[in-house]
Formats: C-alpha cells, structure tokens, sequence
C-alpha cells in the first residue's frame, strides 16, 4: 500500500484479507460450481430427472457410452420378447445393429416401434423382408448415452437427479436461513437495544427455547400433518433463529452505548430508525459469519428430515431423499448413496470453511 | 450455591409445563389416533377403548388429568406397547441411549478437545490447517451417511463387527454407533477448543507468563482453565443430546433406545410415550445445562458472583 493511497475501510480490509485465505477462497469456488451445476446443469446432461430407462437400472457410475456391448444383446433380447420374434442373428456395424428378426407367425413391422420406445435404439429402418414376412433385417441406429454417475434403481441417471435435488437441497438452505436471519437479527437487536427489563424478558424466552427438543418438535409436526415444503421451512427456520438472536444481542449491547449511536438519539431518531441505520448494518460482520455457517446447519436439517421421510416429497427430491434411497440399497450399487452424499458433504464442508475464512477476515485483531 | 441451584430447577418449571402444553395440544390437534388401524375397529370397540382410556373426555379435562398423574410422577400407561407403561419403557430405553450417549461424548471430547490445544499451539501452521479443514469435514459428515458406510466398511466386506442390534451392550455391538454420534461433536470441539485458547493465549497475563519465562506447559495449561469454558458451556447441551440418543442413528443399526421410542411413538400416535420421551429429554436438556454452569463457576471465579 503506497502512502499517497487512502487507508482502506474496514470492509475493504475485510475483503481483502478474506483474499488471502485460500481454503476459504478454493471452497468459495467449489460452492459457486455446485450451485451453477445444479441451476443449469439438469438442461445439460441430456436426461428429464423423472425419464426412466428400464434396461439399464443401477448402472455403476462410468464414462462409457450406453447401451455398451454387454448390455445390447440382454436388452435387444428383452426387447425381441416383446415384439413376439426370435432374434436369429445380431451384427453390429459401428454405431449401426443389423437385426435379423424371424417369427412363424411373421414379424410385425408395427411391433418394431419397440426399438426406438426403449430409448435405446433410434428409428429402424427394414433392410430385408425373407420368407414372406416371418423373417425381417432390419437396421437400426444405436442411441448413445452418457451417465456419468450411473443410474439409479428405476434406470434414471443419477447426475441429474442430483443436480435437481440440490436445487432444492440449496433452495432451502438459503429460503429457511433468511428467514431464520431476519428473525434472529430483528429480535437480537430489539432486545440488546431497549435492554433492561425487556431485554432480560427476551432473552429469557430464548433460553426457555434453547431448553426445548426442538428436533423433537419438527418430527411430531412433520409425522403428525402432511410433510410440505413450507411447514419444514417454517419448523426449520423456528429451530435455527435462536443462535443469531444471541449473537445480535451482544454485538447490539456493545453497540448501543457507542458515541454515533449516542449522536443518533440526541439527534431524536426513533428507535425503529436507530436500530435500522445504525445498529443492524454494524452489526453485519457476525451475522454474515453466523449466517454462513448457518446454512449448512440447514441444509443438513432439511436432509435429515428428508432421510427421514419427513421432508422433501416425491416427486420432488433433495440430497437427503436421494442418500435415503442409496442407503436402501447400499449393498447392491453403493454409488446410489456416495454420489448424492458427496453433493451434500462437498457443499456442507465449502460451507463451513467459509464460515471459518469469513470469521478470521471480519476479525478485527486479524492485522 | 444450594440457592442458585434451587432456582434454576424452579425456573426450569415454566420450561418444562411449556414443553408438556405445546407436545399434549400439539399431538391432540393433529389428525388420527392411537387405535387408527389398517383395519378399522369396530364402531363399539373403539369406544370402548377410548373410554379405558379416558380419551372420551374433554381436552381439558385429560389435559388436567395427565398434569396431575404427572405431578405424582405417573407418565401414564403406554398406548401401543400393551400392559406396558410409559416410564417401564423409558426405563428400558434410556440404558442403551445413555450408554452409547457417554461413550460417544467421552470419545469427542478427549479427541476434540486434545486436537482442538494441537491447532491452537499451532496456529497458522501446517497442523493447524489440516485440523482445521478436518474439523469442517467431520462437521459435514451426516450422521446418515457415515452410519451405513461404517455399516458397509466394518459389517459386510471386513465382517469385523455387527451390522447392528444391540446384543445386549456387548462391547462389539457399541463400537459403530458410539463412532457415528461422536465423529461430528469431535469437529466441533476441536473448533470451539482452537478458537477460545488460541484467544486466551493472546490475553496480556498469558503474555506476560511467557515473557516472564515460565515453562510453555505451565502458560498454556493456565490458558487452558479459562479457555475451556465455552468448551464446558456447550457440552452440557451436548451431553443431553447424546445420552438421549439420537433418532437417525437408534433407527439405522436397530438400536432399542429412546429416539427409537420416540419415533414409534409419534408413528402410532402413541400420545402418552411420546408425552415420557419429550419431557425426558427437556428435563435432561435443563439439568445437564444447569450441571454446565456450575462447571463453569468451579472453572472462573468471577461468574460465581454473577451467579
């Protein structure tokens, strides 16, 4: 910093200084990327999260292109069966099968819809009509698709369903954390700015909710009315405000006794306006802190609830619906389960490392 | 001190009667009942059941009722358990819960409390880091994903130990459970213990001490004593979490204990076992805080005056 430069304010300090931290920064970006991927992801990979693939249920996650060789033949098989035919001889020709279909009934073309309907194959084009119409060639193309993650019990690609889930996973991490926000800065700034009896009175309250089983409160009201999206919201967002109250409180206690504060009421602003202008907006430091590792203590709520069957309904999904449905069938494909928890536990761990680099850069004795 | 205590558990009367109203109403408004079944009762035996009951009466009335049993220590008889009541249940339960409870906190707190002295003695180092990144990652890990790998790892492919069951406490059967509660409380401890030694280290009289050239063990452990009280302060709601057990965890390895209970309860609208559980935990939440606290003063002098 040359001399003739001004001494940077305490928020560019912050922002500088929280530049330097580079496992915050690193996990920032890692965040950025799952979010992005979940926003615009699900349009990219080529697959509807709810389009099912029957032939190709539990794939393990891989890079090669679907059906592969060791899949064709079982599925062209199946699919034989379905269209009343024997399939008598199978080549493939790069990307091209030429099928030769017989039946003593004689095959019907109209059957050969079967192909393209599975998803697996495109439009078959008949190459060769034999024995009056109980033998058919036929040539058709090869679909190749891509599941990077494999697919799930039902055959529906994995890394879609994830990225749809995380949507919601992260939807409501941030809805129920603002409002958990808004609520925990509202009241911890009323009671560390009136003070006194009122503030003794609040802050009695929140000990007496601290007391309460809340986890215990959010699963009866979830089992006992329908699950919905906004209950779990609002159950979540009463459970988490309490810690932001605190830490508003004694942010606003120090606060409240400060000259510019002091200039304020002689000023004769109202309360409201005070608390508004000059209290919450020097309180944003903590709160920005606790606000972020506030959010995966959310999200990991909403996951619970949701391994639970209490939160998220089919069919919509989130991280927590989809490791409860690996966690059903862990033995059989454990990919269900890590590729969903690795969403999750990836974003909770960007998170918290965020809220560890926020906290040391909003630190004012971190010079 | 008597003093003190003795108004702590007066102030904690309001606290519970508020848990006991807003569970009782709570369950009561929600709809269906106790002797829903796939296959409805008949009209006459459901009435006469609810009449053993005393589900027939007014709210208010059970509410009364249920209070006064309460106040003589009754939790009354369990609704889906036959023949059974409510603390025989909890009486069963709350052994496993409390035993897996106090050896999962034992574990985090001698693990995260001696990771969390290792960071702050290193601060800004190499370890230091590296703890730092793995106190987040084991803040991360959900309870409902570790267990079934553990599951996975330990249970199917090395066939070390039981997938789950309870095998009446054997040390064998203890092991993944007691890891899965305490794997996340180990993160969160050694982050609590870094950041408040690593800020009682800077304070003038430690500073003073090392200038003074006393020996390093002697500064950190006088550090120490004051920086392990928001340590002391978070473990009493901590331990009451653990020794009440945990929902996810009774639930993935089979484990009879008191979330186990719980969720049974609240699943057969069983209101008077999940009435019992509800207060356990609240009572246990309270005391255990109040235990904190007095932890606390014996830890600081000054906040024995506060008191």
């Amino acid at each position: 910093m040359t001399a003739t430069r001004s001494v940077p304010g305490p928020a560019r300090r912050a922002v500088l200084r929280f530049a330097r931290e580079r496992t915050a920064l690193a996990a920032l970006a890692v965040l950025i990327l799952i979010a992005l991927a979940c926003l615009v992801g699900p349009g990219l990979t080529g697959h509807d999260p709810e389009r099912a693939y029957p032939d190709l249920r539990q794939l393990p996650a891989s890079l090669t292109a679907q059906p592969d060789a060791e899949r064709l033949r079982p599925a062209l098989e199946r699919l034989a069966f379905r269209m009343r035919a024997r399939l008598d001889a199978v080549e493939r020709d790069g990307d091209t099968m030429r099928l030769t279909l017989a039946s003593d009934a004689g095959v019907d073309r109209r059957s050969l819809v079967y192909l393209p309907r599975s998803a697996l194959f495109g439009t078959p084009v008949v190459v060769d009509e034999r024995d009056g119409g109980r033998g058919l060639v036929v040539a058709v193309p090869i679909r190749r698709l891509h599941f990077p993650l494999g697919t799930d019990i039902q055959g529906r690609d994995l890394l879609t369903r994830c990225l749809v889930a995380g949507r919601i996973s992260l939807a409501i991490g941030l809805a129920a954390s603002l409002v958990a926000l808004l609520i925990g800065v509202a009241y911890g700034a009323t009671a560390g700015f009136v003070g006194g009896a009122v503030d003794a009175a609040m802050m009695r309250g929140v000990d007496v909710l601290y007391a309460l089983p809340f986890v215990f409160f959010v699963i009866l009201l979830l089992v006992f009315f329908r699950p919905s999206l906004l209950l779990m919201l609002v159950a979540i967002a009463a459970v988490e405000w309490l810690d932001m109250a605190r830490v508003v409180r004694a942010v606003t206690l120090s606060l409240r006794e400060r000259d510019f504060v002091r200039a304020a009421r002689a000023l004769g602003l109202g309360t409201p306006r005070i608390l508004l202008h000059h209290i919450v907006p020097n309180t944003l430091g903590p709160v920005t802190v606790t606000a972020t590792l506030l959010v995966p203590q959310v999200i990991l709520l909403e996951s619970f609830l949701s391994f639970l069957g209490l939160g998220v309904q089919e069919p919509q999904t989130s991280w927590g619906v989809l490791i409860a449905e690996g966690a059903r069938s862990i033995e059989a494909a454990p990919h269900l389960l890590a590729a969903p928890a690795a969403f999750l536990i990836a974003t909770l761990v960007a998170l918290n490392l965020i809220g560890d680099g926020l906290a040391d850069a909003l630190d004012p004795r971190g010079d | 001190m008597i003093r003190f205590i003795l108004r702590r558990l007066l102030q904690a009367v309001p606290t519970l009667l508020a848990v006991v109203t807003v569970s009782f109403f709570l369950m009561r408004l929600a709809p269906g009942g106790p002797f829903d079944l796939e296959r409805p009762l008949a009209p006459v035996a459901m009435e006469n059941l609810r009449r053993v009951y005393g589900l027939d009466r007014p709210l208010l009335a059970q509410f009364g009722s249920y209070l006064a049993a309460l106040a003589r220590g009754d939790l009354g008889p369990s609704f889906s358990f036959r023949d059974q009541s409510v603390l025989d249940l909890i009486a069963r339960g709350l052994p496993v819960s409390a035993t897996l409870g106090a050896l999962a906190l034992g574990l985090a707190t001698v693990l995260g409390v001696g990771l969390g002295i290792a960071a702050a003695l290193r601060r800004g180092r190499f370890v230091d880091r590296l703890l730092g990144f793995g106190a987040a990652l084991t803040l991360s890990l959900p309870s409902f994903v570790v267990a079934p790998l553990l599951q996975i790892a330990f249970g199917l492919t090395l066939r070390w130990l039981p997938l789950g069951g309870w095998g009446d406490g054997a040390p064998s059967h203890l092991i993944l459970p007691v890891v899965t509660l305490a794997l996340p409380q180990v993160g969160a401890l050694a982050r609590l213990t870094r950041a408040s030694l690593a800020e009682a280290l800077r304070t003038q009289p430690v500073r003073t001490m090392r200038s003074l050239g006393l020996p390093p063990a002697r500064v950190t452990r006088h550090a120490l004593r004051g920086a392990l009280l928001p340590v002391v302060a978070y473990l009493g709601p901590l331990a009451a979490a653990l020794l009440t057990g945990s929902v996810v965890v009774e639930t993935i390895f089979g484990l009879p204990g008191i979330g186990r209970y719980f969720v049974e309860g609240a699943l057969n609208r069983d209101y008077t076992l999940v009435m019992g559980t509800v207060l356990l935990v609240a009572g246990l939440v309270i005391l255990l805080n109040l235990a904190a606290d007095l932890a606390c003063a014996w830890l600081d002098p000054r906040l024995r005056v506060a008191a």
